[in-house]
């Protein structure tokens, strides 16, 4: 198994990861998309850990960093989701646009 | 060549995952496709000698995240009505530009020459990583502690109920 593999794969899960990020309707499904996309970015950065600098580690500390926030993105996200669904009755995305001029 | 075979079931795991969680319309289960996702990321994890971040990976993400995320669920939507349109009018465009930019992502990186290394993986990730964190890498250690408490606040503080105030001195 090559670096290149691990390149596809990972690039791919990004891309299906911003797919859902730009189609998706529920704010959830948006946060789910994102999540996806944390997880790419974790693998390659493992990748080129183990094929690059095999001793050096230091792209599994930023995978380290890195999870840690995406777990406080998706606290705020759900909170954030929470008060949406307080005031809109409902988190679907296209509806909340109270931000748009 | 086991590990070949393992690669490409991880592999056909994590891509059938994700393209279910990102287009299945009930949205509870796009949240069991995306532990599904998390759970095969964990086995690369192990193939690629991460041992940490694989146990990492399944305490914080399928443990936490994603239970939050069904928490969310639950709180939120109506399970019984499916039959809601889920995704916008942004299909066809949101996959030509997913398409586009997967081209020109993987383009680019078969074209660049990376500095490979034939060095075996280090046996004892374990022990080097937590000598890096606390040594090299302990003040952004200290400051994602500092976001994390930053963002635990931060979410009470947004979806916590308003209180009547008119009840006391205020």
């Amino acid at each position: 198994v090559s670096l290149d593999q691990y390149l596809t794969l990972a690039t791919l899960v990004f891309m299906i990861g911003m797919y859902g990020v730009l189609t998706r309707r529920n704010a959830i499904g948006v946060l789910i998309s994102i999540e996806l996309m944390f997880n790419a970015v974790n693998l390659l950065m493992v990748a080129f850990t183990r094929f690059v600098s095999p001793q050096g580690l230091e792209g599994q500390i930023f995978s380290v960093f890195i999870i840690v926030i995406a777990a406080a993105e998706a606290t705020v996200g759900m909170a954030i989701v929470l008060l949406l669904y307080r005031g809109f009755k409902g988190i679907n995305v296209d509806r909340v646009n109270f931000l748009k001029w | 060549m086991g590990e070949q075979i393992a690669f490409y079931v991880l592999a056909f795991l994590l891509v059938a995952a994700s393209i279910m969680a990102v287009t299945v319309r009930n949205i509870f289960h796009a949240a069991i496709y995306l532990i599904v996702a998390l759970f095969s990321v964990a086995g690369f994890f192990i193939l690629l000698h991460a041992e940490f971040l694989a146990a990492v990976q399944v305490l914080i993400y399928v443990g936490a995240v994603a239970v939050l995320i069904i928490f969310a669920v639950m709180l939120t939507t109506r399970l019984t009505d499916i039959r809601v349109r889920t995704q916008n009018e942004q299909v066809g465009i949101g996959l030509v530009v997913a398409a586009a930019l997967f081209v020109t992502v993987a383009v680019t990186l078969y074209s660049t020459a990376w500095p490979l290394s034939d060095v075996p993986a280090a046996t004892d990730n374990v022990r080097a990583l937590g000598r890096l964190i606390m040594t090299r890498f302990v003040l952004p250690f200290e400051i994602v502690s500092v976001l994390l408490l930053a963002a635990m606040i931060g979410a009470i503080v947004i979806a916590v109920k308003e209180e009547k105030k008119d009840e006391g001195s205020s």
